[in-house]
């Protein structure tokens, strides 16, 4: 087993610098409808974190969609203690730009290379959004070593 | 972002706290979006009559200027507010005292949401309660910049009015209301207008119905992007264009489009893309048979417990064509009927005799809100049908129960037989 480090370069949406354990969805998250703010989970039937939370995870994701409701899901999870401890995501628009900023935890988006392609589920990722920097630690494993564990 | 010299005096507190606190959320969402400065808008529609845990402990803590400092400009302090610096409109919120003893709502919100309504209405919000400000006294003028939340009024604002807004929240809304202020970025800059995308229909789209599958197949194939349609469209009127707009923006993000011919910036189809024109995409029977069925996969009993028209809000000739349908007619034992519209509008049809009507065949006419927002359907509702395509998508995931979606006369049959039998036509 090896630990791959890696930098990706993007914008600072929230200033700010966090470490922990990346959350990954492939999917846009919805706000309203979308999580549960008073557990911090996801709870949109068809999304693939179903029922999965995300408190205190670094949530990488492709963007926000959905209700503009969103970004006052989101300040509802900071209220209730619920909050994820950064966001890097994709696509920036006003829904997850006005997102991070009322969640205030540290976030970069507009990266050189897609997030959501690049960190995994479980990978130890610093959010540097002083200076816009992700740096990832990625514990890939030797192919012979087969699948990664689940 | 670049400061004009009176938005650096309101951040140092020229006007007072609350109002330095909603310039320095404007800040950080602005530096957020990387917007090069704000504009000046006077016409913010928003949220904060709206009933939720969050609010009513705030609430309970320190009031409502509580409540607007933390939820409205993100502060952990609490301000005095003061009046609304800019017209401010509440959009639709929780059920009001009209839904009480018929929707499964609690008093207590309905009660807590009343104080707000004196409240802001003090402080000069209109409470015009609805998801359709555009039918009921805010009715933007092309051009002007505008801080509008709820994605189907900003589609519409933003494509049918030629007004400029972002799918703003609930921070930058209220934010907005205090300086009369918005991040100039997104929808308020003309080179971010022109259309990404060309779709034409081959099949005719004419009526609710069709507008609204079509902007349902839209909003899926362009997502956040800008879908200029053309082809065979019948000439559509509000009712049908609010539709078509909820629907791309349930099925995508979408929160401008343009009709070339129709609407008022593009006056030809050159006119709606910055550049070469991209090729087309069809709509035609096939699709149009897919969508039906995307929006009615969703039910397999066709026993209707619950009938829901007016997502958006109805408008005045979707509230006459129900009671006309309905006239002399009754609901079946066990299926319920409510259609939502501004309270305004409900004003004129109590006067025209329409909610009599729908009364007497055991519809109902509801305000302020809506089942998706309140989350609340009629008790025991396992199946329901509507004519929304936005209320078909959303509605079955929020309150777990299966959809119909149909024209509205199908929905009125549905509503007296308690069967579902809507085909596609």
């Amino acid at each position: 087993m090896t630990v791959e480090i890696r930098d990706i370069r993007g914008r600072g949406v929230v200033p700010g610098r966090a470490e922990g354990e990346a959350l990954v969805s492939h999917q846009t998250i919805s706000g309203w409808g979308g999580i549960d703010p008073a557990t911090g989970t996801i709870i949109e039937r068809r999304h693939e974190l179903f029922g999965v939370c995300f408190t205190g995870k670094v949530l990488v994701f492709p963007g926000a969609k959905g209700s503009s409701g969103w970004s006052g899901f989101f300040q509802a999870t900071r209220l209730l203690g619920t909050a994820p401890l950064a966001m890097v995501f994709t696509t920036l628009s006003t829904k997850s730009a006005l997102g991070a900023v009322v969640t205030r935890v540290p976030t970069i988006s507009e990266l050189a290379e897609d997030p959501v392609e690049i960190i995994h589920t479980g990978d130890r990722v610093i959010v540097d959004a002083d200076h816009g920097i992700v740096t990832v630690h990625s514990t890939s494993l030797s192919p012979s070593a087969g699948r990664r564990p689940a | 972002m670049r400061l004009s010299d009176d938005e650096k005096a309101i951040r140092d507190g020229a006007e007072g706290p609350a109002v330095a606190a909603a310039m320095d959320l404007l800040i950080r969402y602005g530096e957020a979006l990387g917007a090069e400065h704000l504009c000046d808008t006077r016409n913010v529609a928003g949220t904060m009559t709206q009933p939720s845990p969050v609010k009513a402990k705030l609430v309970g803590e320190g009031g409502w200027h509580k409540a607007f400092s933390v939820i409205n400009l993100d502060s952990d302090d609490e301000f005095e507010i003061p009046h609304m610096r800019v017209p401010t409109c509440q959009l639709q919120q929780g059920f009001g005292e009209d839904a009480l003893g018929i929707a499964p709502y609690p008093a207590s919100m309905v009660e807590l949401q009343a104080d707000a309504e004196s409240f802001y209405g003090s402080h000069g919000v209109n409470i015009l309660a609805t998801c359709t400000p555009y039918q009921v006294g805010n009715l933007p003028v092309r051009g002007e910049h505008c801080a509008w939340m709820e994605s189907s009024a900003v589609v519409y604002a933003n494509s049918v009015l030629g007004a400029r807004t972002n799918c703003e929240g609930t921070a930058s809304t209220g934010a907005a209301s205090l300086t009369g202020k918005i991040p100039c970025w997104g929808n308020h800059r003309t080179e971010n207008r022109y259309g990404t995308h060309l779709i034409e229909a081959t099949v005719p789209v004419e009526g609710f119905l069709d507008w609204g599958m079509f902007g349902y197949f839209v909003g899926d194939l362009v997502q956040e992007n800008r879908p200029v349609v053309t082809g065979k469209l019948a000439q559509p009127d509000l009712t049908d264009l609010k539709h078509f707009g909820a629907a791309t923006a349930s099925s995508g993000g979408v929160e401008i489009y343009h009709i070339p011919g129709i609407t008022p910036e593009a006056p030809t189809i050159e006119a709606a893309f910055d550049g070469p024109i991209p090729e087309k995409v069809g709509y035609g029977a096939r699709e149009r048979r897919a969508i039906y069925e995307k929006l009615n996969s969703q039910g397999e009993s066709a026993d209707v417990d619950f009938i829901l028209l007016g997502c958006p809000h109805a408008s005045l000739d979707q509230i006459a064509r129900t009671a006309r349908a309905l006239d002399g007619r009754k609901l079946n034992n066990g299926t319920e009927l409510w259609i939502m519209t501004p309270r305004a509008l409900r004003t004129v049809a109590d006067r025209n005799g329409y909610t009599e009507i729908i009364r007497k065949a055991g519809g109902r006419v509801l305000t302020d809100s809506c089942p998706a927002m309140s989350k609340s359907a009629p008790e025991g509702t396992r199946v329901f049908a509507t004519d929304s395509a936005k209320q078909a998508h959303y509605l079955p995931a929020i309150l777990g129960i299966e959809a119909w979606f149909g024209t509205l006369e199908d929905c009125v049959d549905a509503a007296v037989t308690g069967t579902w039998r809507g085909e596609l036509r």
